[in-house]
């Protein structure tokens, strides 16, 4: 059979230490060989099938290294599907993989569907026949649940812009078809190019700050932002490391050490956090300290997460308590460590000022209470509506492929329109757009823009 | 008295626009036609709008033409009036409309159905078909006639258990006071189709002479020659003005008063009608803000002071009717000729029908134009074109003909039709195209030429023509696409002119003619061709070169549809015994029962998982089949 390329992860999502993205169809290995350089040049086409290479993953956009890799290539027909078959073996977690992952969607592969490799291995005769009814009930059964998954994020806000969104476009295709379809019809200002420049911005901008507030989107692309405050030499450092499982904050005894601010992209349980060490937050002379403490304020104000360490060894400041008052209505997880020394500060009233967040000691220095930390973040993320599930971040990713899409369709839109392309013709753009915008909600009927027109406008003759 | 009155290859029943197209394609492919209608006087009547073409209607009217049909003929030998419709827009829009002179229009195609081998025209009244074993063998006249035929199109309109509504009053008749069509539809139900009721409208007629057209815009018809046909040479140059007025704050204020007196509020009228032709109540009820409407005034002919008041469909009561027109500018003392009215039909429903126009439940039956649910006298004529092609093709023994959404405007909406139904009179809109931009009007001869002229409705003079045409257009491309235009004085002061910005450095002609000031005469400074290159070839080129990277696009788009096109579903496909499909999906299938997985994904109520079980049970070969009962 002729199918296009399609690809996803293939491993569960959560901390294991490699993460692979599987292509399969017949453009799945031009499509990896597009994105990989080899050690010395070596071309995935070139090589011999089930056969593994060492290499990166570049962005062809700007040359940029994404991801170092091992890659699987297996030729049809002896692999899963018997299609063409590409395993990009990841090792850097979760963040890195979403990227390869969006790499080869925007390289030509599509997004598989749930239980789209399975469905195509049957399909192409390599599962037994008597398994046909197994696959129905698994397409019917995930493709439920991914409607499931939809559904519930329909009641975000995500789905919310994004309706709003497609009204505005659905309403300006309506005033461009009215224009088109009763062209002596009076009472519709005509609709020009710099009326629909306007509108093709407006969208645009939304869709951007879709990509910034979808908050899923973003945890999958950036990670959390977890800034880690405290009074200096709290173990703000010591805990970054120990996150990251590397040295690369600068850890000494003297406060204020840490001039700058320091990020590390980190996995703990699933959860990509990207990590922010802080400057000490104290009010200080130094000049080169306190550009860093403003720094440290702005980050703490733009976090998704507050790591708020304490000294076990030292009593309550009114520092530590400002603290408190400056996260108020974040989520926070307040850290007491240095256990491993005599206790100075008063627990009660800890867990008083945490006003109901998560409270964990630790020592860091004897790595011990950090797999409780672990636990508490993932805790907190991993509960309530949003499973840790595959299925959740295929659609996450889903969504984000798309909207990226839609965005490119409304600036191709707008470049249209710069260039003074006829209205109608700019107009394909925008619909576009707007049909991309609706498979994140699952909406593509072509009606409603028919609807539209004769809702909005009395026509006829 | 029951009699053998003859035997033929294909029967037409009904001669509105629909079943001429049908009978003159039916004979001139070389079956032996026989054309039934209830009244010779009304051949290809129009007894609304006295207009042809609009947006996507005129360009079904271009396809008809390019695919042989008699529609774009007729009306420009008959038109008053004619305009290109969006020309301040891109090539994907424009279209023609044409004014026509209603009698004469009738008069032509009369003639031309007359004059045409192989086709013989009759007035009677068809009441039943002939049907043995599910397959439709001819049909029987109120005179008792039998024609027998190996195919048999019906194209009744409006006059199935027609019904005239005026104020209170109704009474059963076609449109115009002419005959209704009870028992055929009766037993069209008798055979197992479903009805739908219809309604559709019309505006009141009045003397010209009475109208104060000072107190009116003029409208007048574009003063360059136009065509809708691509053979026509001759163009009539002597057009006539329609004109523009509009309602008053008065209109709506008796239209609000008497809306008691509306069958459409009253509760007479139950079928449905079409929401982009609203009566004038409907109007200003629902856009009850807006302060006026436009009436437009459109003269019926040239011999005759009839004129439409297009925009005031109505189904008020007469003397209401009258009280509105004393109160639109240059109307005030306007005699009423015709009363406006509303008609109720039955419809067949058109997911009961192939994509060929054939019916499932009966077969070498088809149907075509308003008895399928539409509304408009081109959807009507490209129906009855492809009805024609297809009952002379299964006469013949030949593979029928289905026009696909990115072949023509007449393939949306056959496709629409059979595929999603419709609830209310359906229209052509150019939004219901999603490949518009390759849907246009100047290139419907290159869409379509090749088709017309395999099935043999293309003379081989005019084929010639339009081969030459094509190699014209290639030859002239790959010209612009090599010729580099270098940036010297001369070169530098037309673009200049033309508002542009100075090359830096030698360009192609083509990527030149790209840049939006840049229009076709502009490169023709620049880069002079040898030969003559006729307008119609310009045409072409300018567009497609201009417009290149989106009418790419369109055709990426249509090359990944095609795949899924292709994915043939048998006809005989049992779905009942398909594990896993949807309650409603199965349902809908079972109703539709789509050629293709393309067509399939587009009846709603079926979703992407239910596509995905089909393809399993297509790709296995598993596909379980209805017993030869």
């Amino acid at each position: 059979m002729d199918f296009d390329t399609i690809a996803a992860i293939s491993t569960p999502m959560g901390e294991g230490a490699i993460a692979i993205v599987r292509l399969s169809g017949n453009e799945a290995v031009s499509i990896a060989d597009h994105i990989f350089k080899g050690v010395g040049g070596k071309r995935l086409k070139d090589v011999p099938s089930h056969t593994i290479h060492y290499g990166h993953i570049i962005d062809p956009a700007n040359g940029q290294t994404v991801e170092e890799v091992m890659v699987a290539v297996m030729r049809a027909p002896k692999t899963f599907t018997r299609e063409d078959v590409v395993e990009i073996n990841c090792h850097g977690g979760l963040i890195s993989v979403n990227r390869v992952l969006q790499l080869v969607l925007t390289n030509g592969a599509r997004l598989a569907e749930p239980g789209e490799f399975t469905k195509r291995a049957f399909l192409n005769g390599r599962i037994d026949l008597s398994q046909a009814e197994a696959v129905i009930d698994l397409i019917r059964a995930k493709t439920d649940r991914a409607m499931n998954v939809a559904l519930s994020q329909m009641e975000g806000r995500l789905s919310n812009m994004i309706r709003h969104l497609r009204q505005t476009i659905l309403e300006t295709l309506a005033h461009v078809e009215v224009n088109i379809d009763y062209p002596e019809y009076d009472d519709v200002e005509e609709m020009t190019h710099q009326l629909l420049m306007e509108k093709a911005k407006y969208v645009r901008e939304q869709i951007d700050r879709l990509l910034q507030t979808a908050q899923q989107g973003k945890i999958l692309r950036e990670g959390l932002a977890t800034v880690i405050i405290g009074r200096p030499n709290v173990g703000k450092s010591s805990l970054l490391n120990s996150l990251v499982h590397e040295n690369k904050a600068i850890v000494t005894d003297i406060p204020g050490t840490t001039r700058d601010v320091i990020e590390e992209y980190v996995n703990v349980r699933g959860v990509p956090l990207k990590l922010i060490d802080t400057a000490g937050i104290r009010e200080t002379e130094d000049i080169v300290e306190r550009i860093g403490v403003e720094r440290s304020r702005q980050m703490v104000k733009e976090a998704d997460l507050i790591l708020l360490v304490l000294n076990f060894n030292e009593e309550l400041t009114k520092e530590d308590e400002e603290l408190f008052e400056t996260v108020k209505g974040m989520d926070v997880i307040v850290i007491v460590n240095k256990t491993d020394l005599p206790q100075k500060i008063d627990m009660e009233r800890v867990i008083q000022l945490a006003n109901g967040h998560p409270v964990v000691t630790t020592s860091l220095l004897e790595e011990r209470g950090i797999e409780e930390l672990e636990e508490a973040i993932s805790q907190l993320f991993f509960t309530g509506a949003v499973e840790a599930s595959d299925l959740t971040y295929v659609s996450n990713s889903r969504h984000i492929a798309l909207l990226h899409q839609a965005k490119k369709a409304v600036e191709e839109a707008i470049s249209g329109i710069e260039t003074g392309i006829p209205i109608d013709i700019v107009q394909i753009d925008l619909t576009r757009a707007w049909e991309l915008l609706g498979e994140i909600i699952g909406d593509t009927i072509h009606e409603s823009l028919i609807d539209q027109l004769f809702s909005q406008f009395c026509l006829g003759k | 008295m029951e009699y053998h009155g003859g035997s033929y290859d294909v029967i037409v029943v009904g001669a509105g626009h629909a079943g001429c197209e049908a009978g003159l394609a039916a004979a001139r492919i070389g079956a032996k036609t026989l054309m039934i209608t209830l009244n010779l006087d009304m051949v290809a009547f129009m007894p609304c709008n006295p207009s042809i073409g609009g947006p996507a209607k005129g360009i079904v009217v271009r396809e008809i033409d390019a695919l042989g049909g008699e529609m774009a003929k007729n009306i420009d030998k008959t038109y008053i009036q004619i305009r290109m419709l969006n020309t301040g827009k891109g090539p994907a829009v424009r279209a023609l409309r044409a004014q026509a002179d209603k009698f004469l229009y009738q008069h032509e195609m009369k003639k031309t159905l007359e004059n045409e081998e192989n086709l013989t025209l009759l007035q009677g009244k068809v009441e039943r078909l002939i049907v043995e074993d599910g397959v439709c063998k001819g049909v029987v006249t109120h005179t008792g006639a039998h024609y027998y035929a190996k195919t048999v199109v019906i194209t009744t309109g409006t006059f199935l258990r027609g019904e005239i509504i005026i104020g209170d009053i109704k009474y059963s008749s076609g449109p115009n006071n002419q005959q209704p069509s009870i028992k055929l539809s009766e037993h069209l139900e008798e055979l197992g189709f479903e009805l739908v009721r219809f309604k559709t409208g019309t505006p009141p007629r009045v003397n010209s002479r009475s109208i104060d057209y000072s107190k009116t815009e003029i409208q007048p018809g574009d003063d360059v020659p136009r065509a809708f046909s691509y053979e026509t040479t001759e163009y009539i140059t002597d057009q006539l003005p329609c004109w523009l007025t509009y309602t008053t704050e008065e209109t709506h204020q008796i239209i609000d008063k008497n809306l008691h007196l509306s069958p459409m509020y009253s509760g007479m009228i139950k079928g449905t009608g079409p929401r982009y032709c609203p009566s004038i109540e409907d109007k200003i009820v629902r856009f009850h803000d807006k302060p006026r409407h436009q009436i437009f005034l459109e003269p019926e002919g040239r011999n005759t002071e009839e004129v439409y008041v297009q925009g005031l469909s109505t189904s008020l009561p007469e003397h209401i009717q009258r009280q509105i027109l004393a109160t639109i500018p240059g109307l005030e003392q306007a005699q009423l000729m015709r009363a406006g009215y509303a008609i109720e039909y039955d419809a067949v429903v058109p997911t009961q029908l192939w994509p060929t126009l054939e019916t499932k439940l009966v077969k070498n039956l088809y149907t075509a134009g308003q008895i399928n649910g539409t509304s408009g006298y081109e959807e009507a004529a490209g129906q009855g074109l492809i009805a024609g092609i297809n009952a002379a093709r299964r006469a013949l023994g030949k593979e029928e003909l289905i026009l696909s959404r990115s072949d023509a405007y007449i393939g949306v909406l056959i496709d629409d039709l059979v595929t999603k139904g419709t609830n209310e009179p359906y229209r052509l809109l150019t939004s219901r195209a999603e490949y518009r931009l390759l849907l246009r009007h100047d290139n419907a001869d290159l869409r379509l030429t090749d088709i017309g002229y395999n099935i043999g409705l293309i003379s081989e003079e005019r084929y010639q023509k339009f081969l030459a045409k094509k190699a014209a257009i290639e030859k002239e491309k790959k010209r612009l696409q090599t010729y580099i235009i270098k940036p010297t004085p001369e070169v530098q002061e037309v673009i200049r002119q033309a508002g542009g910005s100075e090359l830096k450095d030698g360009i192609r002609a083509a990527d030149l003619l790209k840049r939006p000031e840049m229009t076709y005469e502009h490169i023709q400074l620049l880069a002079p061709a040898d030969e003559d290159i006729p307008a119609d070839v310009v045409e072409q080129v300018e567009i497609q070169i201009k417009y290149e990277g989106y009418i790419e696009k369109s055709l990426q788009q249509v090359e990944r549809l095609k795949k899924m096109e292709n994915k043939k579903i048998p006809e005989d496909i049992d779905y009942d015994a398909i594990t896993g499909l949807a309650t409603e999906a199965r349902q809908k299938l079972k109703q539709v029962r789509p050629l293709s997985i393309a067509q399939a994904s587009r009846i709603s109520g079926v979703n992407p998982a239910d596509i995905s079980i089909l393809l399993v049970y297509l790709e296995q070969g598993r596909i379980a089949r209805v017993s030869n009962e």
